[in-house]
């Protein structure tokens, strides 16, 4: 009968259990208010964002040019230009940065030379946006004499961006399987029609995912294109698709912001929320997108 | 006597024709180019930085030792030119350091809760979230700043301006956090299960598990992603513009505007005329600032392939 009882108080709650418990249900709790209080804020700041924005909030705002001095009006001469710098630095970045991420996943052995691109590439990822801005400003606004200009902009922004594509294009490569590229060997194809028919288009959602995650780097960046090619205003048609040349210089949208919040006086109090709002809108909707491609071309992996 | 066939012969298979031998060639040339591109820009963005600083540092008018360490930063003073950046260098050190104290404990509590403790189902919607946290741009992060926190830190702490350094503390830290959670997480995905299962069946509790178990296997992955916020931290600019205050002094409370050496360029800049000590002194605080984040993400780098080669 004794040994029965202390059998049953082998397996009993003891107070010991009680406090392992407690602590561990406090540090549950714990951890998960901090990452409340750390995810909370996004959806705080959108919405309190849209609400002091919501009086501009309309079509009008977004394809009308800004009118008395920045203080009402809308913001298309910054909207259209930072879809230029967008793409021209797409244009330039994305190809060099596949590239890359080709030569280091596919063609590049582990030796210290490959080693010092790695750095670098983590160097790149890691300068200051600000640096950037001064180094686009002496090599391509002074040094290549591109002026102050959308071209010497998108470049500057190019480079600052080639990290991100590198980074997930490099790893949407590593991630198709070594067999793949086996089989494709020993039918004789050689390294490039290996990469070509096997590799890249294995790895083409990755890619994209990198592509658009650029996108969205490159439109809300200030510092950069602040002293290379980003203008506080310029004048601009109404609703012109095609309002710049490549050689002058433009509005941009983050830019804009930074201007209708800082420089200028009295200005109407919903516009800079708007323009954040538009700019934060379209930055999140980017990321979305490439958020959706990714969990999309997941669920129908075929490994 | 015949001459020995070559492969393509005696498998009666047509011989890649040479335009398309020569254009892999080069196809491949061009592929090594990229890929040392990226060494090509770091090195370009020191030459090109470094060229412009250079001239003042030989003109007889600057002095080294003040640049570094003086606290007088009168650029365009008439009588008394003064460049020195300690000032600039506490303003971004105090706000970093600020920005770490507040988002390191968040940051590696989220990683843990993402990592350990979150139900399956909600933990792809938290790293969705702490994702785009990560995409907000700095300058709407800088106009927040602005607008929201500077209210909020005058109604809390009575201070007479709502953009000091607490305010670009905050700010930062909010916009550390997101590499802070994601690199720490990965650190803890990288510690094998069975550690978490030799654990579990001594009888730990999931606390337990963490704090005597993955913490110590996963530190060295949870420093670099400390170190990586830092890098994050000293080197934003436009929020730190547009949230410290601009007032280039030492500060001695948490409600004191400040200076950062980024913001400082990026203020200073464009009044600058191409050419002129000012301008070259501002890219000699640029070559600083390279210095500095170069030297952090050579150390977060190191620390996180100490990891991997144990």
């Amino acid at each position: 009968m004794a040994d029965a009882m202390q059998m049953s108080n082998l397996f009993a709650r003891s107070a010991f259990t009680g406090r392992k418990e407690l602590s561990q249900t406090l540090a549950r709790w714990a951890f998960c208010a901090m990452t409340v209080m750390m995810v909370a804020p996004l959806f705080a700041i959108v919405a309190y964002l849209i609400i002091r924005a919501a009086p501009s909030l309309n079509w009008e705002f977004l394809v009308d040019i800004p009118r008395q001095g920045m203080r009402e009006g809308g913001i298309w001469p910054a909207f259209i230009g930072t879809i230029y710098l967008v793409v021209i630095s797409l244009v330039i970045a994305a190809p060099i940065g596949v590239l890359a991420a080709i030569y280091l996943n596919e063609y590049a052995r582990d030796n210290w030379f490959n080693r010092i691109i790695n750095l670098a590439v983590i160097n790149l990822a890691g300068v200051p946006s600000i640096v950037h801005a001064l180094f686009g400003l002496g090599a391509f606004v002074y040094a290549a004499k591109f002026g102050y200009s959308i071209i010497s902009a998108s470049l500057t922004l190019a480079i600052m961006t080639l990290p991100v594509i590198i980074a997930s294009t490099r790893e949407a490569l590593a991630s198709v399987p070594m067999a793949f590229r086996e089989a494709c060997w020993n039918v004789g194809a050689t390294r490039w029609q290996t990469i070509r028919a096997v590799v890249l288009p294995n790895a083409i959602s990755g890619i994209l995912t990198g592509v658009i995650l650029q996108v969205s780097r490159a439109a809300g960046e200030t510092a950069p294109i602040m002293f290379t090619g980003a203008v506080f205003y310029k004048a601009v048609q109404r609703g012109n698709l095609f309002p710049y040349h490549l050689n002058e210089q433009c509005m941009a949208l983050s830019m804009h912001l930074y201007t209708v919040a800082t420089q200028v006086p009295n200005v109407k109090e919903s516009i800079p929320y708007a323009t954040a709002v538009v700019l934060l809108g379209s930055v999140l909707m980017v990321n979305a997108t490439a958020i959706a491609v990714r969990v999309w071309l997941r669920t129908r992996k075929k490994w | 006597m015949n001459k020995p066939l070559d492969f393509h012969q005696r498998m009666r298979l047509p011989k890649r024709p040479l335009w398309a031998v020569f254009g892999e060639k080069a196809l491949e040339a061009l592929i090594r180019l990229c890929g040392v591109s990226a060494i090509i820009f770091v090195l370009a963005i020191f030459f090109f930085i470094f060229r412009e600083a250079l001239p003042v540092l030989f003109s007889g008018r600057f002095n080294i030792l003040e640049f570094l360490f003086g606290v007088k930063w009168y650029p365009t003073s008439a009588v008394n030119v003064r460049y020195g950046t300690w000032a600039l260098t506490v303003g971004s050190a105090s706000v970093t350091l600020l920005a770490m104290v507040i988002a390191v404990p968040f940051g590696l509590g989220a990683a843990i809760y993402i990592s350990e403790f979150c139900a399956p189902k909600i933990k792809e919607p938290l790293k969705i979230v702490i994702e785009l946290l990560a995409a907000i741009p700095s300058v709407v992060w800088g106009f927040i700043g602005l607008t929201v926190m500077s209210k909020l830190i005058v109604a809390v702490t009575g201070a007479p301006l709502g953009v000091n350094l607490l305010n670009g503390g905050v700010i930062l830290a909010l916009m550390s956090v997101p590499i802070i959670v994601s690199i720490g997480e990965d650190a803890l995905k990288a510690v094998p299960d069975s550690y978490r299962e030799a654990a579990l069946a001594l009888g730990t509790t999931k606390w337990q598990l963490v704090y005597r178990v993955l913490v110590p296997a996963a530190k060295n992955g949870l420093l670099a992603a400390v170190l990586l916020g830092v890098g994050r931290a000293v080197g934003e600019t436009m929020a730190v513009l547009m949230a410290t205050g601009h007032a280039v002094q030492i500060p001695h409370s948490l409600v004191d505007p400040i200076r950062t050496l980024t913001a400082n360029i990026a203020a200073e800049l464009g009044e600058a005329p191409a050419g002129s000590d000012h301008y070259r002194v501002l890219f000699l605080t640029g070559v600083l600032l390279f210095c500095i984040t170069f030297a952090v993400n050579m150390t977060a780098d190191f620390v996180i392939r100490g990891v991997r080669r144990k």
